[in-house]
Protein backbone atom coordinates (compact mmCIF):
# COMPACT_ATOMS: atom_id res chain seq x y z
CA UNK A 1 0.00 0.00 0.00
CA UNK A 2 1.28 3.56 -0.71
CA UNK A 3 1.45 4.93 2.26
CA UNK A 4 4.84 6.34 4.13
CA UNK A 5 6.60 3.62 6.43
CA UNK A 6 7.78 6.78 8.49
CA UNK A 7 4.79 8.49 9.47
CA UNK A 8 3.05 4.73 9.70
CA UNK A 9 5.70 3.97 12.25
CA UNK A 10 5.23 6.91 14.34
CA UNK A 11 1.79 6.57 14.87
CA UNK A 12 1.97 2.54 15.49
CA UNK A 13 4.74 3.31 18.05
CA UNK A 14 2.67 5.94 19.36
CA UNK A 15 -0.14 4.17 19.48
CA UNK A 16 1.61 0.82 21.10
CA UNK A 17 2.87 2.74 23.38
CA UNK A 18 -0.23 4.67 24.65
CA UNK A 19 -2.20 1.78 24.76
CA UNK A 20 0.09 -0.31 26.86
CA UNK A 21 -0.72 2.73 29.31
CA UNK A 22 -3.67 2.63 29.22
CA UNK A 23 -3.72 -1.22 30.28
CA UNK A 24 -0.62 -0.69 32.87
CA UNK A 25 -0.86 2.62 34.65
CA UNK A 26 -2.64 2.96 37.73
CA UNK A 27 -4.29 6.08 38.04
CA UNK A 28 -7.42 6.59 35.51
CA UNK A 29 -6.82 9.44 34.51
CA UNK A 30 -3.80 8.97 32.51
CA UNK A 31 -5.27 6.03 31.57
CA UNK A 32 -8.03 8.03 29.73
CA UNK A 33 -5.73 10.71 28.39
CA UNK A 34 -3.21 8.00 27.03
CA UNK A 35 -6.44 6.17 25.33
CA UNK A 36 -6.62 10.09 23.34
CA UNK A 37 -3.26 10.12 22.58
CA UNK A 38 -4.07 6.28 20.99
CA UNK A 39 -7.15 7.46 19.49
CA UNK A 40 -5.37 10.43 17.61
CA UNK A 41 -2.89 7.77 16.30
CA UNK A 42 -5.60 5.83 14.88
CA UNK A 43 -6.53 9.22 13.47
CA UNK A 44 -3.26 9.72 11.64
CA UNK A 45 -3.61 6.38 10.39
CA UNK A 46 -7.12 6.24 8.63
CA UNK A 47 -6.14 9.46 6.83
CA UNK A 48 -3.20 7.77 5.49
CA UNK A 49 -5.40 5.00 4.44
CA UNK A 50 -7.67 7.60 2.25
CA UNK A 51 -10.70 7.10 4.87
CA UNK A 52 -10.95 11.04 5.39
CA UNK A 53 -14.63 10.61 7.09
CA UNK A 54 -13.38 8.21 9.33
CA UNK A 55 -10.45 10.19 10.40
CA UNK A 56 -12.87 13.07 10.94
CA UNK A 57 -15.25 11.01 13.09
CA UNK A 58 -12.79 9.47 14.78
CA UNK A 59 -11.37 12.64 16.08
CA UNK A 60 -14.39 14.04 16.80
CA UNK A 61 -16.18 11.07 18.24
CA UNK A 62 -14.02 9.23 19.82
CA UNK A 63 -11.57 11.67 20.74
CA UNK A 64 -14.23 14.56 21.17
CA UNK A 65 -17.67 12.84 22.98
CA UNK A 66 -16.37 9.20 24.37
CA UNK A 67 -13.64 10.71 26.09
CA UNK A 68 -14.90 13.84 27.63
CA UNK A 69 -17.55 11.12 28.84
CA UNK A 70 -15.01 8.98 30.46
CA UNK A 71 -13.35 12.19 31.51
CA UNK A 72 -16.43 13.31 33.67
CA UNK A 73 -17.48 9.71 34.61
CA UNK A 74 -13.65 10.06 36.41
CA UNK A 75 -14.21 12.84 37.67
CA UNK A 76 -17.95 11.98 39.11
CA UNK A 77 -17.01 8.88 40.74
CA UNK A 78 -13.28 10.55 42.09
CA UNK A 79 -12.50 6.29 42.68
CA UNK A 80 -8.95 7.39 43.55
CA UNK A 81 -8.29 3.97 44.40
CA UNK A 82 -4.79 2.25 43.20
CA UNK A 83 -6.55 -0.24 41.30
CA UNK A 84 -3.62 -2.17 39.63
CA UNK A 85 -4.19 -5.72 41.59
CA UNK A 86 -2.47 -8.14 39.00
CA UNK A 87 -1.43 -9.18 42.37
CA UNK A 88 -4.60 -9.70 43.86
CA UNK A 89 -5.29 -11.74 41.11
CA UNK A 90 -4.32 -15.73 40.96
CA UNK A 91 -1.48 -16.14 39.77
CA UNK A 92 -2.75 -19.21 37.28
CA UNK A 93 -5.22 -16.38 36.04
CA UNK A 94 -2.52 -14.23 35.31
CA UNK A 95 -0.53 -16.12 33.62
CA UNK A 96 -3.08 -17.68 31.61
CA UNK A 97 -4.44 -14.61 30.27
CA UNK A 98 -0.71 -13.14 29.37
CA UNK A 99 -0.03 -16.88 27.66
CA UNK A 100 -3.17 -16.81 25.76
CA UNK A 101 -2.98 -13.05 24.40
CA UNK A 102 0.27 -13.85 23.28
CA UNK A 103 -1.13 -17.08 21.56
CA UNK A 104 -3.60 -14.82 19.90
CA UNK A 105 -1.23 -12.57 18.80
CA UNK A 106 0.50 -15.14 17.05
CA UNK A 107 -1.87 -16.63 15.42
CA UNK A 108 -3.43 -13.11 13.98
CA UNK A 109 -0.09 -12.58 12.94
CA UNK A 110 0.58 -15.85 10.89
CA UNK A 111 -3.31 -15.63 9.93
CA UNK A 112 -2.46 -11.97 8.35
CA UNK A 113 0.70 -12.66 6.89
CA UNK A 114 -0.46 -15.70 4.73
CA UNK A 115 -3.68 -13.98 3.14
CA UNK A 116 -3.72 -13.80 -0.13
CA UNK A 117 -5.85 -10.72 -1.08
CA UNK A 118 -8.15 -11.69 -4.21
CA UNK A 119 -8.53 -9.63 -6.73
CA UNK A 120 -10.39 -6.13 -5.92
CA UNK A 121 -14.31 -6.79 -5.06
CA UNK A 122 -15.31 -3.16 -6.46
CA UNK A 123 -13.75 -0.55 -8.14
CA UNK A 124 -13.75 2.31 -5.71
CA UNK A 125 -9.73 2.61 -6.57
CA UNK A 126 -8.54 6.07 -5.26
CA UNK A 127 -8.52 8.12 -8.82
CA UNK A 128 -11.95 6.71 -9.19
CA UNK A 129 -12.77 7.85 -5.31
CA UNK A 130 -11.18 11.23 -5.93
CA UNK A 131 -13.09 11.75 -9.71
CA UNK A 132 -16.30 11.20 -8.06
CA UNK A 133 -15.74 14.02 -5.41
CA UNK A 134 -13.70 12.12 -3.00
CA UNK A 135 -14.31 9.59 -0.38
CA UNK A 136 -16.75 11.85 1.88
CA UNK A 137 -18.82 12.43 -0.74
CA UNK A 138 -18.61 8.91 -1.89
CA UNK A 139 -19.04 7.01 1.71
CA UNK A 140 -21.94 9.52 2.15
CA UNK A 141 -24.41 8.67 -1.12
CA UNK A 142 -23.69 5.48 -0.22
CA UNK A 143 -24.79 5.36 3.17
CA UNK A 144 -28.01 7.15 1.49
CA UNK A 145 -28.52 4.41 -1.09
CA UNK A 146 -27.29 1.24 -0.22
CA UNK A 147 -27.04 1.47 3.46
CA UNK A 148 -30.26 3.72 3.83
CA UNK A 149 -31.86 0.60 6.51
CA UNK A 150 -28.55 0.06 8.63
CA UNK A 151 -28.63 4.05 8.71
CA UNK A 152 -31.60 4.56 10.05
CA UNK A 153 -31.68 1.23 12.36
CA UNK A 154 -28.21 3.28 13.83
CA UNK A 155 -31.29 6.39 14.78
CA UNK A 156 -33.18 3.93 17.11
CA UNK A 157 -29.99 2.03 18.66
CA UNK A 158 -29.18 5.82 19.72
CA UNK A 159 -32.71 6.13 20.81
CA UNK A 160 -32.71 2.93 22.94
CA UNK A 161 -28.86 3.66 24.29
CA UNK A 162 -30.02 7.58 25.21
CA UNK A 163 -33.23 5.59 27.13
CA UNK A 164 -31.23 2.79 28.81
CA UNK A 165 -28.73 5.42 30.26
CA UNK A 166 -31.08 8.02 31.56
CA UNK A 167 -32.63 4.96 33.48
CA UNK A 168 -29.99 3.50 34.55
CA UNK A 169 -28.16 6.70 35.62
CA UNK A 170 -31.09 7.70 37.32
CA UNK A 171 -30.91 8.02 41.06
CA UNK A 172 -33.40 5.04 42.71
CA UNK A 173 -36.15 6.33 45.24
CA UNK A 174 -35.03 4.05 47.84
CA UNK A 175 -31.75 1.94 48.10
CA UNK A 176 -32.31 -2.01 48.00
CA UNK A 177 -28.88 -2.55 49.76
CA UNK A 178 -28.35 -2.72 53.09
CA UNK A 179 -26.88 0.79 54.26
CA UNK A 180 -23.19 0.61 54.30
CA UNK A 181 -22.86 -2.55 52.34
CA UNK A 182 -19.08 -2.64 50.46
CA UNK A 183 -18.97 -6.13 49.48
CA UNK A 184 -16.15 -8.02 50.64
CA UNK A 185 -13.06 -6.46 50.91
CA UNK B 1 18.52 12.23 -0.42
CA UNK B 2 17.25 9.55 -2.64
CA UNK B 3 17.19 7.34 0.35
CA UNK B 4 15.27 9.92 2.30
CA UNK B 5 12.21 10.15 -0.58
CA UNK B 6 12.15 6.49 -0.95
CA UNK B 7 11.40 6.29 2.87
CA UNK B 8 8.60 8.98 1.79
CA UNK B 9 7.21 7.02 -0.58
CA UNK B 10 7.92 3.80 0.17
CA UNK B 11 5.05 1.06 0.85
CA UNK B 12 3.81 -0.45 3.92
CA UNK B 13 2.76 -3.83 3.48
CA UNK B 14 -0.78 -4.69 3.87
CA UNK B 15 0.15 -7.70 6.54
CA UNK B 16 2.12 -5.08 8.63
CA UNK B 17 -0.86 -2.98 8.94
CA UNK B 18 -3.22 -5.79 9.68
CA UNK B 19 -0.80 -6.81 12.68
CA UNK B 20 -0.57 -3.81 14.48
CA UNK B 21 -4.41 -3.57 15.01
CA UNK B 22 -4.05 -7.30 16.11
CA UNK B 23 -1.40 -5.68 18.65
CA UNK B 24 -3.49 -3.36 19.78
CA UNK B 25 -6.42 -6.13 19.56
CA UNK B 26 -4.72 -7.91 21.96
CA UNK B 27 -3.16 -5.20 23.98
CA UNK B 28 -6.76 -4.63 24.96
CA UNK B 29 -8.06 -8.42 25.15
CA UNK B 30 -4.86 -8.48 27.94
CA UNK B 31 -6.25 -5.18 29.67
CA UNK B 32 -9.86 -7.02 30.12
CA UNK B 33 -8.56 -10.26 31.32
CA UNK B 34 -6.15 -8.55 33.49
CA UNK B 35 -7.74 -5.23 35.45
CA UNK B 36 -10.38 -5.06 37.91
CA UNK B 37 -10.65 -1.35 37.61
CA UNK B 38 -14.34 -1.62 35.29
CA UNK B 39 -13.09 2.00 33.66
CA UNK B 40 -10.57 0.75 32.61
CA UNK B 41 -12.03 -2.40 31.37
CA UNK B 42 -14.29 -0.24 28.77
CA UNK B 43 -11.41 1.67 27.72
CA UNK B 44 -9.65 -1.62 26.89
CA UNK B 45 -12.96 -2.40 24.62
CA UNK B 46 -13.21 0.77 23.13
CA UNK B 47 -9.14 -0.16 22.05
CA UNK B 48 -10.23 -3.64 20.71
CA UNK B 49 -12.98 -1.57 18.81
CA UNK B 50 -10.65 0.40 17.50
CA UNK B 51 -8.43 -2.23 16.27
CA UNK B 52 -11.37 -3.54 14.37
CA UNK B 53 -11.99 -0.57 12.74
CA UNK B 54 -8.66 -0.60 11.64
CA UNK B 55 -8.98 -3.79 10.37
CA UNK B 56 -12.09 -2.93 8.30
CA UNK B 57 -10.08 -0.20 6.86
CA UNK B 58 -7.09 -1.77 5.76
CA UNK B 59 -9.40 -4.31 3.46
CA UNK B 60 -11.49 -1.71 2.21
CA UNK B 61 -8.72 0.08 0.97
CA UNK B 62 -6.97 -3.33 0.04
CA UNK B 63 -10.18 -4.46 -1.87
CA UNK B 64 -11.36 -1.52 -3.49
CA UNK B 65 -14.77 -1.44 -1.71
CA UNK B 66 -16.43 0.96 0.55
CA UNK B 67 -18.40 -1.21 2.62
CA UNK B 68 -15.34 -1.75 5.10
CA UNK B 69 -16.13 2.40 5.73
CA UNK B 70 -19.39 1.86 6.00
CA UNK B 71 -19.21 -0.55 8.68
CA UNK B 72 -16.67 1.59 10.49
CA UNK B 73 -19.32 4.30 10.67
CA UNK B 74 -21.73 1.93 12.10
CA UNK B 75 -19.31 0.47 14.48
CA UNK B 76 -18.31 3.91 15.57
CA UNK B 77 -21.67 4.44 16.62
CA UNK B 78 -22.58 1.24 18.37
CA UNK B 79 -18.86 1.94 20.20
CA UNK B 80 -20.93 5.56 21.39
CA UNK B 81 -23.85 3.95 22.21
CA UNK B 82 -22.05 1.27 24.23
CA UNK B 83 -19.74 3.23 26.12
CA UNK B 84 -22.75 5.57 27.22
CA UNK B 85 -24.88 2.91 28.71
CA UNK B 86 -21.12 1.15 30.33
CA UNK B 87 -20.58 4.63 32.07
CA UNK B 88 -24.66 5.18 33.06
CA UNK B 89 -24.21 1.20 34.71
CA UNK B 90 -20.56 2.24 36.17
CA UNK B 91 -22.64 5.20 38.08
CA UNK B 92 -25.45 2.59 39.00
CA UNK B 93 -22.66 0.53 40.12
CA UNK B 94 -20.97 3.06 41.86
CA UNK B 95 -23.90 3.98 43.33
CA UNK B 96 -24.68 0.34 44.93
CA UNK B 97 -21.29 -0.79 45.76
CA UNK B 98 -19.07 3.05 46.34
CA UNK B 99 -16.54 1.20 44.49
CA UNK B 100 -15.48 0.74 40.97
CA UNK B 101 -13.54 -2.83 41.16
CA UNK B 102 -15.36 -5.70 39.82
CA UNK B 103 -14.18 -7.87 42.56
CA UNK B 104 -16.69 -6.41 44.67
CA UNK B 105 -19.82 -7.50 42.44
CA UNK B 106 -20.63 -10.24 43.99
CA UNK B 107 -24.30 -9.87 45.26
CA UNK B 108 -25.54 -13.51 44.24
CA UNK B 109 -22.90 -14.81 46.56
CA UNK B 110 -24.26 -13.38 49.53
Amino acid sequence: MAISPVFFYLFAAVAILCSLMVVFKRNPVANAFSLVLVFFAFAGIYAMLDAHLIAALQVLVYAGAIMVLFVFVIMLLNADVPSFDLARSHAVVKVASITGCLVLLGLFIWAFKNTTFHAPIANFTPENVEAAGGNTRVVSELMFSDYILPFELTSVLLLGAIVGAVAMAKRKAGPNLPPGYRGKA
Amino acid sequence: MDQLTAQFTGQVEPWVVLSFSAVIFVIGLAGVLVRRNILVILMSIELMLNSVNLTFVTFSKQLHDMGGQLSVFFIITVAAAESAVGLGLIISMFRTLRSVDTDEIQLLRE
